[in-house]
């Protein structure tokens, strides 16, 4: 090997390892980027009336988001309802009782919806819900539901079955049937997890919009309707972003950085109880 | 601590019908089939979505066939619908995406998986997964307002002025446009690319990095032609699951592409995405109209699009993780 | 492997040739009244394997049963069916019968059972839970409710553990905070406080250091007054020091089961002899 081969790897090797550090700043700077812009944009325009008013009429300045936020958290209500029981109750089935061939079953197709489009949700239910009853938070809650749905059993599986056996036979060898050793032994075991799993489920579909649009619809008011069309955060964003007015962008920013924030928060929170979960579990 | 001797009971074999009534009344049993009824409602669910897919779109499905995902043309006047144009949209910013989020997903995941402390590079990824966590919209915004501008301005006449001889970068740019739609997919995938592959190239046993490296490999020598090879099916999977994802991508799409229903050869052009009709197009569609089946049609098209794909990301990810354990 | 090194009571070169050998039987037999636990032509299949062969017998009230042998010759299957523990495990099957004072336990309500028969396990296995709660855990099933009822239940059940004394001050702190060797007399005191008759130990000690194998075997003794005890040991001095009957398992079968003493230093089948000498682990 002579010294000009070596320097050229010498150089091959800094280059590209450097390379690498340098796709990876990039990557991280776009995330703090879009943050500080958000903040910036959005942040400082934010103001009581954002989370008080309904949006002002058409040419008007001024308003907020009043009912954006409020059909937002009435769609995710119901959806947390549609979404978690059945993921939940599902994933406990497949980690405590179901045989391998049901099971195997369950998760292909707990996969196959999670790879539905979130927009693709939106068209069944549109077709289904929507054409029946209406544009509304019934139809949206439903949507978002569904999503809710592989991920909640998905994460409650894999919690549960990091259960180790020998806590379940301890509360059986004492006595305790079935049902019992699951809902007091081996759920507050994996409890931790499961909860997280849940919150990063929710703030997932929190920020949703393409199913939104085809089934909660939008509206400049709030009624205590379940079948009328709603405002929700995510769906105003887009409509102000897109409009021609000028100050409706500024709306848009101000609601993409609550929303965001919400998001990130809830995110950041998730993440923290699984990592310091994974160190306390022997 | 006696107990009172019990007489064993004769006993007569029970029907199992018998034993399932016992069984029920324990409370063990109603537990189990609560739980069961969840996990079919599932399974339940998921049958009803496909049928749903199936059947609402057989409108379209008879009238038009296989020609359906080769004609250009949105007409809803003469009930006249092609994907094409859609399906081109997707496929190119898709492969824009692509081009741009891998070398910088790979590379990044290089640097995590081999260069980086362990502790910098759990911070590092914890960040980047917040990333993925932005909602579409979100990125739409900066899309619309920050990148659109910015590519008008400066980053495209740059281009047109070195390469603007090549037909794909020919035309006016308005800010909307393929090339916009696949930059701001490249953003909202990169994610993907950088956590699976950064995980799958830890994986990699550490006798093989020390292998090379105890035969006079440099580091980058010992990564690009032992350990990313080793984890190469991790790695494509990770650009088959990004790919499923960007897919099915909407908001941010729809934002920026311009939504024009015609094929351009330059990706300077306006253009319009699958995901993005179907968000755009339902205004119009009523029950048992043509309308709403061509667009459940398209919708079809783009769920099995999304499993193909999927499926094969997950193969090629067993693939890697399989080889490791050996 | 067992160690080589034979019982405190053992003498090799005491043990007489075969045919001079009193065939051991009986003192056990004959006595007192119907036995606690007993067997009738027990057989165990996982699945198609047979894992146990027409296993007959009778464990004693108030005494302690030690089952010895190899490793996988079936004395942990064999306990296991004791309290229909290998139930949990799929594909198994039960042919034959197991009388707790003389009733079926197949066809009792297996939660009763495992009531009245608990079960200590190789590794200790708390649940994350507070000690207190963990003691509590088999009244509170049980429908106990009263505090000062459960209170006095978990020191109770921590005294006849010896645990009592190291915990009482930290009750409601994690029972992960405790030694190896606390943690499992916390799972014995946790099996006591469902007051069984029997109480099955599967290698309690395998996991622990000498000085809480210790303590452990002290505790057996006293709780034999109030509960009629079996062991499975892979050590044999350990069966020697504590058991009052001892058997002998080898491949699935019963090959000796009789007092200790003569199962130690008089056995009948050229079996026990060979283990108890160690010629083969």
């Amino acid at each position: 090997m002579t010294g000009a081969l070596s320097m050229r790897r010498k150089a091959t090797n800094a280059v590209m390892l450097f390379s690498s550090g340098v796709c990876t700043v990039i990557a991280v700077s776009v995330l703090f980027f879009i943050l500080g812009y958000l903040f910036v944009k959005g942040g400082f325009s934010l103001n009581l009336d954002f989370f008080t008013k309904l949006p002002a009429p058409t040419g008007e300045t001024g308003g907020g988001m009043a009912n954006a936020i409020l059909g937002s958290a009435k769609v995710l209500m119901l959806a947390t309802c549609i979404g978690v029981p059945i993921g939940f109750l599902a994933g406990v089935y497949l980690s405590e009782y179901a045989g391998a061939a049901f099971a195997s079953i369950v998760r292909f197709t707990t996969d196959l919806l999670n790879g539905v489009p979130s927009i693709v949700v939106g068209i069944v239910v549109y077709a289904l819900v929507v054409l029946k009853t209406g544009l509304g938070p019934l139809a949206g809650g439903i949507a978002l539901g569904i999503m809710m749905i592989p991920i909640a059993l998905r994460s409650t599986e894999e919690f549960l079955r990091a259960v180790p056996n020998s806590l379940r036979e301890g509360s059986m060898a004492l006595g305790a049937k079935k049902w019992r050793t699951i809902v007091t032994v081996v759920i507050p075991a994996a409890i931790r997890g499961i909860l997280s799993g849940m919150m990063l489920n929710l703030a997932r579909v929190a920020g949703e919009t393409a199913p939104l649009l085809l089934t909660a619809g939008l509206s400049m008011y709030y009624n205590h309707s379940w079948s009328e069309p709603v405002a929700t955060l995510p769906v105003m964003i887009y409509t102000d972003a897109t409009s021609p007015q000028e100050d409706l962008h500024q709306q848009a920013w101000a609601a993409g950085f609550v929303l965001l924030s919400l998001v990130l928060l809830v995110n950041i929170i998730a993440r923290t109880i699984i990592s310091r979960g994974a160190h306390k579990l022997r | 601590m006696a107990t009172a001797a019990t007489v064993a009971p004769r006993v007569r074999p029970e029907g199992r019908a018998l034993r399932f009534l016992r069984r029920l009344k324990t409370g063990d049993e109603i537990a189990r089939l609560v739980a069961l009824t969840a996990a079919s409602t599932v399974v339940l669910i998921t049958l009803l979505f496909v049928y749903q897919l199936w059947t609402q779109s057989a409108l379209t499905r008879h009238k038009f066939g296989w020609s359906f995902l080769f004609t250009q043309g949105w007409d809803t006047l003469n009930d006249k619908y092609g994907a094409l144009a859609y399906v081109f949209g997707t496929a190119t910013t898709s492969i824009l995406a692509l081009l741009i989020a891998v070398p910088l997903g790979v590379g990044a995941a290089i640097f995590l998986a081999e260069l980086a402390p362990p502790r910098l590079s759990d911070a590092l990824t914890f960040l980047i997964e917040l990333l993925a966590a932005i909602p579409s919209v979100i990125i739409g915004l900066i899309g619309l307002f920050v990148l659109a501008p910015v590519l008008e301005s400066s980053v495209v006449p740059l281009i047109k002025h070195v390469f603007g001889f090549l037909p794909i970068f020919q035309g006016t740019f308005y800010g909307f446009s393929i090339f916009t739609a696949g930059i701001v997919l490249a953003v909202m995938i990169v994610p993907f690319i950088i956590s699976v592959s950064r995980e799958v190239l830890l994986a990699v046993p550490r006798d093989l990095r020390e292998a090379a490296l105890a035969v006079g490999a440099t580091k980058w020598e010992s990564t690009w032609q032992v350990v990313v090879p080793f984890a190469r099916s991790g790695i494509f999977g990770s650009i088959f699951l990004a790919l499923a994802r960007a897919l099915g991508e909407t908001m941010a799409v729809t934002m920026v592409i311009g939504n024009s229903d015609f094929i351009s050869k330059s990706i300077f052009a306006p253009g319009y995405s699958i995901a993005a009709k179907l968000a755009n197009g339902f205004g119009e569609a009523t029950t048992g109209s043509p309308i709403l089946s061509a667009l459940v049609e398209l919708g079809l098209v783009l769920f099995a699009l999304t499993i193909v794909i999927n499926g094969a990301a997950r193969l090629l990810i067993l693939m890697t993780t399989a080889k490791g354990t050996k | 492997m067992n160690p080589l090194s034979p019982a405190p009571s053992l003498d090799p070169s005491e043990l007489r040739p075969a045919h001079e050998r009193v065939t051991g039987t009986s003192k056990s037999d004959a006595v007192s009244a119907a036995p606690k636990l007993k067997s009738v032509n027990l057989n165990f299949f996982y699945d198609k394997y047979q894992a146990l062969h027409d296993i007959s017998i009778n464990i004693h009230t108030s005494k302690v049963t030690a089952f010895i042998g190899p490793s996988g010759c079936g004395k942990s299957t064999f306990l296991r069916t004791l309290n229909r523990m290998n139930e949990t495990i799929r594909k198994t099957r039960v042919d034959g019968e197991v009388l707790l004072d003389n009733a079926n336990i197949l066809h009792m309500e297996v939660s009763h059972l495992r009531r009245r028969v608990g079960m200590v396990f190789q590794k200790s296995n708390p649940f994350p839970k507070s000690i207190f709660d963990n003691v509590a855990y088999g009244p509170r099933i049980n429908g106990t409710k009263r505090k000062a009822a459960l209170q006095e239940s978990v020191e109770k059940s921590l005294r006849r553990a010896a645990l009592w004394e190291e915990v009482k001050d930290k009750l409601h702190k994690s029972a992960y905070d405790l030694s190896g060797g606390q943690q499992q007399r916390l799972c014995i005191a946790r099996a006591l406080a469902v007051e069984p008759e029997v109480l099955l130990l599967d290698e309690p000690c395998s996991a622990l250091d000498p000085i809480a194998t210790a303590k452990i075997e002290d505790l057996l003794f006293e709780i034999k007054n109030y509960c009629t005890v079996v062991i499975v040991t892979h050590n044999m001095q350990q069966a020697a020091r504590v058991a009052d009957y001892t058997g002998f398992f080898l491949l699935g079968k019963l090959i000796e089961f009789d007092d200790t003493r003569i199962i130690f230093k008089n056995p009948a089948k050229k079996e026990t002899e060979d283990y108890i000498t160690g010629r083969f682990g």
